[in-house]
Parts: structure tokens; sequence; C-alpha cells
């Protein structure tokens, strides 16, 4: 079942990768803007021009740029980045670890606050406190992250400077890290006051994802926990002697979860995406920042690079939600 | 008696017309409610759909408290015991359920479904107790590792028989068990039902659309309309003579076949 599901999806994800790279090959040479003219300087000459645009290979035409961009990525090789002069794949891979801590640390915070929220709002189901949790929801959900972290820049940043408002990492520490992963690092070399710094970089920005990807979580979840309760079977679990709380997370969570799970994978990528505005907002040193920059540059290698990137991303995100069902849903494990 | 049931009322929050703030309004369900039910007979309630038959049954074997009133069992008054109290006695009435999809928990297999209370009662050999129960509904033993989404509706409901039976209970309350199956396995149901009542001298209150069932297996009929019993008479005193009207209405409704004849 799980290997018969792997094969099919790397397959569909190459499928879905090649056309993503034609997408955005083509896009990004269509729109205006020539990444040539931003490298040189004013008055350069012609000549100078098509040199530039011969070493680059953007005087060929954009199936046969493909083609050769093409070759090399199978062989490893994502070109160079124009603006910053360097491999693109390290580059790219340089910032990820930035972007995949602060996302799973953002989908931990949503899945905590959602979960606990639900939690709460079944166990108190048909009073005011679930009204309120309602409410909030609704709230939560009509506003973006990135209102959220201007929001939180505002409050927590200026008027009650309580967070880092921008970047990962103080400057003045330094641990001499081996990987990106600074936040598993620190925590790994047991370097605490660096963790805590770190974290204290990544909550509000963290925060401002979670939020919106809270609330959805808190609202799906109440709804089929409350449905489960009326189960029978739950309904049987109380006579065992079980507290409210112990009824909802033994015997309704287990079945109630699947259909949030699903939809959380969905969202995640959402909030991987949310992560370009971000990281830009809160000056955070991730893939997305690095994306802003590159468009505004007009580097066209970083750009694909990025992208293909992200893409690869969600299908391996989606790939890993599709075999969690798998595993938690009895009638497919057993099927 | 195994039931003594004085005046009982269960009303419960109506969601639907709940405001925003505040608490929800209470709608009366069962609302008074009176009736003997004597050891080792058999009980038939019938009644319209909404009628308060399942809250009944639920409240009998308190999944439900009493808003008002007094349920005895036994002798003795469960009406609000709490669940310590009323752990042994737990073991002593049991209830299978309309929908096996949702009595049967679908993360777990049948043996472990069977074994449970079993084991909550702290009872030994569970494993082998829940085979025999198997056995008794006429399973085969190898069900025991199966989830219960492998079952058909009828395998399913008679899961919910020996879940029941396992504990040796002296009352069984069966709500409509038999309403989700088609017709030949109704019949199976039904005579497995009838047999171990009687092997096992069981008290039975049987909660049914089906006339023509209840006429055929029940001792005494209640008959319940909008949380009220309208009438509560021998079996064969209330098909021959009906009083209320309601209860002559649902015996009209149903096209009664010949009640000596067998199931199917
Ligand atoms: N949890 C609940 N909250 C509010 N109202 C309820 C609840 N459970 C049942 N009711 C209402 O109580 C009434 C009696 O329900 P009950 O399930 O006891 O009827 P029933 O006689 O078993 O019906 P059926 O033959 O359809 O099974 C119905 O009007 C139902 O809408
Ligand atoms: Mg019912």
């Amino acid at each position: 079942m799980l290997s018969r599901i792997l094969f099919t999806r790397l397959l569909s994800t190459a499928v879905t990768l090649m056309g993503v790279a034609v997408i955005v090959f083509v896009i990004i040479r269509v729109v205006p803007g020539n990444p040539i003219a931003m490298m040189l300087p004013p008055g350069a000459t012609d000549a100078d021009i098509e040199r530039l645009k011969a070493f680059y290979g953007f005087d060929k035409s954009i199936l046969e740029q493909f083609i050769v961009w093409l070759a090399n990525v199978l062989q490893g090789d994502f070109g160079n980045s124009i603006s910053l002069r360097q491999p693109v794949s390290s580059l790219v891979l340089g910032r990820l670890p930035a972007t995949l801590e602060l996302s799973i640390f953002a989908l931990l915070m949503a899945v905590l606050i959602g979960g606990g929220l639900a939690l709460i709002g079944t166990r108190s189901r048909g009073t005011a406190t679930e009204a309120a949790i309602d409410v909030t929801n609704g709230m939560a959900l009509s506003i973006p992250d990135f209102l959220w972290g201007l929001f939180f820049i505002l409050m927590f940043g200026v008027l009650l400077p309580i967070f880092h408002i921008s970047g990962r990492i103080s400057p003045s520490l330094n641990l001499d890290f081996s990987t990106n992963f600074y936040l598993v690092e620190s925590l790994l070399r047991l370097r605490f006051d660096i963790f805590m710094d770190l974290i204290g970089h990544m909550f509000m920005p963290a925060l401002a994802l979670a939020i919106p990807l809270a609330a959805i979580i808190a609202q799906l979840l109440k709804q089929s926990l409350k449905e489960s309760m009326n189960l029978d079977y739950v309904t049987l679990a109380r006579t065992k002697g079980y507290s409210e709380y112990q009824v909802i997370i033994k015997e309704a969570l287990p079945n109630a979860v699947l259909p949030t799970l699903t939809l959380v994978g969905v969202q995640f990528t959402f909030l991987i995406g949310g992560t370009v505005i971000i990281e830009r907002l809160f000056s955070y040193e991730g893939l997305g920042n690095m994306a802003i920059d590159a468009v505004i540059n007009r580097d066209l290698p970083l750009i694909q690079g990025i992208v293909i990137l992200f893409a690869a991303l969600f299908t391996v995100i989606n790939l890993v939600v599709d075999m969690m069902y798998v595993v938690l849903n009895p009638k497919l494990r057993h099927a | 008696m195994m039931y003594e049931v004085r005046d009982l009322q269960l009303s419960l929050p109506d969601m639907v017309r709940k405001p925003l703030l505040g608490p929800a309004p209470k709608i009366d369900i069962l609302k008074g409610i009176s009736f003997d039910l004597p050891k080792k007979s058999v009980l038939g309630i019938v009644g319209g759909s909404g009628s308060g038959k399942s809250t009944l049954g639920r409240t009998m074997v308190r999944l439900l408290e009493p808003s008002a009133g007094h349920i005895k069992f036994d002798g003795q008054d469960v009406s609000h015991m709490g669940e310590e109290k009323l752990r042994p006695l737990r073991r002593r009435f049991q209830m299978i359920f309309q929908d096996p999809m949702s009595s049967l928990n679908p993360r777990q297999r049948i043996g472990r479904i069977i074994a449970a209370p079993l084991e909550l009662h702290g009872w030994d050999n569970v494993a082998q107790r829940a085979i025999e129960a198997l056995v008794m509904v006429g399973l085969p033993e190898s069900f025991a590792k199966r989830y219960p989404h492998e079952l058909s509706g009828g395998q399913r409901q008679r899961v919910g028989i020996a879940r029941a039976i396992a504990l040796q209970p002296e009352f069984i309350l069966a709500d409509e068990i038999v309403s989700g199956l088609d017709v030949s396995s109704q019949a199976q149901v039904l005579i497995l039902l009838e047999d171990l009542v009687r092997e096992l001298d069981l008290t039975l209150a049987f909660v049914s659309h089906d006339l023509s069932v209840v006429r055929r297996l029940c001792d005494q009929v209640i008959v319940m309309r909008e949380g009220l019993i309208v009438e509560n008479a021998p079996t064969a005193t209330l098909f021959t003579s009906p009083q209320d009207d309601y209860t002559k209405e649902l015996l009209a409704a149903i096209p009664l076949p010949d009640p000596d004849q067998p199931f199917n």
C-alpha cells in the first residue's frame, strides 16, 4: 500500500516539477525587466551587453535556454546567481534551513494553539466559552498573516519591546554553526542562550504565520470532535470512569483528527508561501527573503532555483501527509 | 422487579435555539414516564420517530442522567448514582446500540472491543471470554482479529450482542438493533437474540418500529408518544384491544403478518 503510493507519487512529483520548471522558465523571461541591464554601469556599450548576454546564455531562444538549463539541472547544477555570483544550489540550500525552522516552528504553534482551542471548545460545547472561541476564530481567519506581522512589530517590537523584530539571530552571538539549522544545532549543543535568542527572533514571525492556520485547525477539529462525541462508543467510554477530557482525547480525537490532518497538510504549504512576505517584514534571512531580492534583481537562475525548491518542498509535504493518512486510517491500513 | 421507573423526566439543552451568549433553552424529551419491568420478561418499546425511545433506553442504562424522577434497578435507585458506584451495576445492565458503526470503535479489533469492558470489571481470561462470546453469537473465532469495517452489517450487530452478553448481564436493552439490516439478516439476528434471552435467562427491553416483531418477542409493550407513555399493556391485550387512539393508528399503519409464522 505505502510503497505503491510512494511510487505513483514519485512519478507524479517528477511530472509536476517539470511543469513548474517550464512555467517559471517562460514567465520570468517574458515579464519586462532585463537582468543584464541591472548588472552593468550606465554607459556600457552594446558590445558589453552582448558579451554578458552570451555569457549567461540569454542570447539564445527560450527553448534552447531551457534545454541547456535542464541538462545542467539533471547533473545537479542550477547555474550561478547573477546578483550574488555564487552557485544557486549552495545559496538556496544555505537559506532553506532558516525557512524550514521558521515554518515548522509556526506549524507547531498552530497545532498547539488550534488543537488546544478545539479541545477546550469541545469540552465546553454549548457554553459562552465555546461562543468566545468561535468569535475569536472568525476574527483570526479574516486577518491575513502579514497584518498580524505588522501588528506584532508595533505591539511587541516597538511599544513593548519584548521580542526582536529583525533578523534571525543577534549579531553579537556566535556559535560557529556547522549547519544552517541554528535552532536544532543550538539545542543539540546545549547552548540554550543561543536557542532562546533564536526563539526571540522567530517568535513573532512564526506567530503571525501560525494564527490563521491555528484558527482553521480549531474550527475544523472542534467540528469533528463534537460530531465524534455523539458516537455511541465514545458515550460508552464515559462508563470507564474517564473524565471529559480523557474521553475527548482518548476516544474522540483519534478518529476526529483525520480530516484536520489532510487540511493541515494543504494549509502548511500556504503557510510556507506566507514566509515570503513575513520573512521580508522581519528581515529574517530565509528563502522567502532571498526570493524577493532575486525578483527585484531579475536574478533569473536564482528565481528558478528557489521556485523549484519550493515546489519540491510542497510535494514532499503532501506525500508525508498522504502517508500519515494511510497509517492513521484503519480502513486503509488493513485494506 | 428488574426495573421500577417512576415519573422519569429528562430535558436536554437545545443547541439549535441557543443564543450566542447565555445558556441554551431546555427541551423536555421525557416528560414523566412510569412503568415496571418484571424480571425475565421481555418489554417492547414502540412509538414514532423522536418519541423518546432511545432516550428512555439510554437513561435506563444510565448513559444519561434523569432530570427528575427515579429509576430503580433490582431495587437500587440508580437515578443519580456516580460512576464509581455504578460500576458494579453496569455489568448487570447492558445496551445494544442501533448503529454498530457508531458503537464499535473503528480503531479497535473486535476481540479488543469485546474484551475491554471485561477488563474494566476486573475479569481474568478476557481474551478467551471474548472469543466464547463471539462463538455464542455465531461468529468464527478468527473475527476477534478483525476490525469493524471488515464485517457485514449483520456481523457487526452480532458483535454488539457479543459485547453485551460477554459480561453475563441480567438485563439487556436492544435499541432498534435490526433496523439497519436487510430482511434476512434481520431475521437471523432476531432469532439469535430470542435464543440468547431464553438460554441466559435475560430480562430484555426491545425498542422497535416493527410491531410484528414486538408482537412475537415481547410479553409487555409500552407505546410512547412525545416523551410520554400513552399505553402500557400485555402484548396480547395491546394487539387485540388497543385503548389509545395513537396505538390504534400505529397498529393500523403497519401491515401485520401472521404472528404465528416464524421469522423469515
Ligand atoms: N442530544 C440531544 N440534544 C437535543 N435533543 C435531543 C438529543 N438527543 C435526542 N434529542 C431529541 O429528543 C427526542 C427524542 O429522541 P430519541 O432519540 O429518544 O427518539 P426515538 O424515539 O429513539 O426516535 P427514533 O425512532 O427515530 O430512533 C427527539 O426529538 C430528538 O430530537
Ligand atoms: Mg432511537
